[in-house]
């Protein structure tokens, strides 16, 4: 299955497009279906396909151990850092609207709320990832 | 809402859960849930809940299914009852 040209091909051609997909489901999460966990579900799934269809060192030498912890931790704080920012203009946690009537900028609450979806998505892809290298080792080489 | 659609699917949900439990091969086991979770994915949606019809789909159908499969890859493919 390793030499076979056709799945190769088309998972090489395919990831790019679940990736835009995946982004189009965070950011349009406010609106319609989907959200920060959908997207990086979904951005996950692209990894899957990566790894199903290479092999899995050549997908971990793209995005390695430290990249993982790297994103996971970057997407809690993008998230915890704006929802106590909404605490400065005696908001509630996480209250946007409180920002918004503080500095007086139309529509800010709608980037805010995509901006902690960003967050979100960031570390569920990082987590996902890491349960499939860990789930889809051989064994031998660790981390 | 459409009363046959959802009867039917409801049906066939019901098998689905009923095979996945009984199928000795826990392969076969996996893709019947798979099965089961898309059915599951359907129903949500047939009932104008997107958001988590969404949700069953991309992780029910996709995410457990592949990690199911890594684990029976892992350990061994028959049941042992």
């Amino acid at each position: 299955m390793k030499e076979n040209v056709v799945i190769r091909t088309i998972s090489r051609f395919l990831v790019p497009f679940i990736q835009v997909y995946a982004l189009y489901v965070i950011v349009h999460g406010a609106l319609g279906a989907g959200g920060g966990f959908q997207g990086g579900v979904v951005f996950a799934a692209s990894f899957i396909l990566m790894i199903i269809a290479f092999d899995l060192p050549y997908v971990r030498q793209r995005f390695n151990y430290k990249w993982i912890v790297i994103c996971s931790v970057l997407g809690v704080t993008i998230y915890a850092t704006i929802g106590l920012l909404c605490l400065i203009p005696s908001g509630n946690y996480l209250e946007y609207g409180a920002i918004e009537a503080a500095l007086g900028i139309p529509h800010l609450h709608g980037y805010l709320i995509d901006a902690v979806e960003v967050g979100i998505g960031i570390t569920v892809m990082a987590a996902m990832t890491s349960i499939i290298y860990d789930i889809s080792n051989k064994g031998g080489e660790s981390s | 809402m459409i009363w046959e659609l959802d009867f039917a699917l409801l049906l066939l949900m019901i098998i689905c859960a009923i095979a996945a439990v009984t199928v000795r091969d826990l392969l076969y086991a996996t893709v019947i849930l798979s099965a089961y979770s898309l059915i599951m994915a359907v129903i949500w949606s047939e009932m104008n809940a997107v958001d988590v019809a969404f949700t069953e789909a991309a992780v029910g159908a996709g995410i457990t299914t592949v990690l199911f499969i890594a684990a029976i890859a892992r350990t061994g493919r028959r049941s042992s009852d």
